[in-house]
């Protein structure tokens, strides 16, 4: 762990990945001192955001330091599981069934295969990064696409790199596109805005269409 | 029901609050008003709650019907301000005081021409329904009010139990049109960018773009290029703040203004201070900035 600055209001705590990265902002949601405001977890790294009036920056260098992220832990911070109902018959789905060298029908169903876990969210309101549950189980990495599409769809299920995402709503993007959904993954009006929060665990399950119709 | 009436919202006119800061969890970042000050302090001048609920307006052209025995007051960005009262009559109006509409009344906000964005509160405070906690417009994540249009009706709050102060005008000096210096600390990749890069940050006087807008604010100047052994490395995506200045792949720093997105994948190299900030709102295009280290401690 390695503790960056990060102006007058935050510091950037970075990890050599993800699993570490996903356990010290568990550790440090139960434990965090007062005087940080906000933890915003990501692909290596947490930012803390500070109130320096409670705790300086100093002080919560020192605080973080000496909270390491413990191994294997990810407590999940929303201990729920959302099944997801996908048309697998994104754009890039005979894109990625090359690079991995199976038929499109097989990475249909070696995405619906993985157990996944949201790790963050981030790039719009409700987009989650999904990665596999447990380490080993994930599918081999895909190149984001070499330009991004000015429009992708809302619902789209799209892949890069090791993660799983999903659009909330139609805006660019440069993920493999490999299916649909018709769940709304965001709904700013309702109760709870984001369906897929960090440590929701996500399965996908096959359809031939969606309730909608064509996508 | 006492309500505003839009006539006219110029290029832009947005609701703004104090904003819904710790929603990044959910990809949503704080939002709220550009500039803070002056959000602050035209609720203040009308007796209201500082976070109160107002309206954002860029470059002027602002119109709206105010109904009679409305206070209001205009901050931030300046520009000619008028009344119309019911009778016809025109009159000026100052900026920085609270003023009062003694009749049904029309409010005019002129082209503006120092700083970029006014801000006008009424007392009561607009009482748009709010959304996630907030009635800021995010315009990055399409959350809260939608920019106001020609013939939108803005009911008002009722008014607050603390009265419209006695002060009689604030003396707060107009945005500048010169230099703007903004005080920056470094950013978690300034070790990205060699030290050549880092004297030209400090040292260049770089031109606010006119393709800025509350997501971000650009800046024109010389190329800031990584190190070569970070040339071709791509960053994965970490946590972002108001005020991270980011490096894009041809080399143009930007600061991030109140709807940056929560997370981002160009290397942040500097962050302007808190202190600074609300500088940001007012830069017009074109306007020459200075960046420099912040003095104090770390």
């Amino acid at each position: 762990m390695r503790v960056l600055p990060c102006g007058d209001r935050a510091l950037l705590a970075e990890f050599e990945g993800l699993a570490a990265a996903r356990a010290a902002h568990a550790r440090w949601r139960r434990e965090a001192p007062a005087g940080v405001v906000e933890l915003v977890p990501a692909a290596r790294t947490v930012l803390v955001r500070l109130d320096t009036a409670v705790l300086g920056l100093g002080a919560a260098e020192t605080w973080l330091l000496a909270h390491p992220p413990i191994a294997n832990d990810t407590a999940p911070m929303a201990a729920r599981t959302v099944t997801i109902a996908v048309a697998y018959e994104g754009a890039d789905l005979d894109a990625v069934a090359a690079a991995w060298g199976c038929s499109p029908e097989a990475v249909a169903a070696r995405h619906a295969a993985v157990d996944w876990v949201c790790a963050f969210v981030g790039f719009a309101p409700g987009f989650p990064y999904l990665v596999p549950s447990s380490d080993g189980a994930g599918l081999p990495p895909v190149p984001r696409r070499a330009t991004s599409r000015p429009r992708v769809a809302a619902g789209s299920v799209a892949l890069a790199a090791e993660y799983c995402g999903i659009y909330p709503r139609e805006s660019p993007g440069g993920w493999q596109l490999i299916g649909r959904t018709d769940a709304v993954l965001w709904d700013a009006d309702r109760a709870e805005p984001a369906l897929v929060t960090p440590g929701t665990r996500v399965r996908f399950t096959a359809v031939r269409q969606l309730p909608g119709g064509a996508p | 029901m006492t309500a505003l009436r839009v006539l006219d919202a110029g290029a832009l006119t947005l609701v703004q609050d104090l904003g819904r800061p710790g929603l990044a969890a959910l990809g949503v970042s704080a939002s709220g008003a550009f500039d803070r000050t002056a959000h602050r302090l035209a609720n203040r001048l009308v007796g209201n709650d500082e976070g109160a609920t107002a309206l954002e307006h860029l470059l002027g052209g602002l119109r709206v019907a105010l109904p009679a025995g409305t206070w209001f007051a205009v901050t931030g960005a300046w520009g000619t301000l008028s009344l119309t009262d019911a009778a016809g009559v025109t009159r000026a109006v100052e900026p920085h005081t609270a003023v009062r509409a003694e009749t049904d009344a029309e409010l005019h906000l002129g082209p503006i021409v120092r700083g970029l964005r006014a801000t006008v509160a009424v007392r009561g405070g607009i009482a748009v329904p709010a959304q996630l906690g907030s009635r800021a417009r995010d315009t990055l994540a399409g959350i809260g009010p939608a920019p106001l249009a020609a013939g939108d009706v803005l009911p008002l709050g009722p008014a607050p139990a603390t009265p419209v102060p006695p002060a009689d005008l604030v003396p707060v000096d107009p945005p500048t049109d010169g230099v703007v210096e903004l005080a920056v600390r470094p950013g978690p990749r300034h070790d990205w960018f060699g030290p050549a890069a880092w004297h030209l940050l400090l040292t260049e006087e770089w031109r606010a773009s006119a393709r800025s807008d509350r997501t971000g604010v650009r800046l024109e100047g010389p190329v800031l290029a990584p190190t070569p052994e970070r040339a071709d490395v791509e960053l994965a995506s970490e946590g972002m703040l108001r005020g991270s200045i980011q490096v894009s792949p041809d080399g143009a720093p930007t600061v991030l203004g109140p709807d940056h997105p929560v997370t981002g994948g160009y290397p942040v190299i500097a962050i302007v201070v808190d202190a600074s900030l609300d500088l940001l709102a007012q830069l017009r295009p074109g306007q020459p900035v200075l960046l420099r280290l912040a003095t104090g401690r770390r």
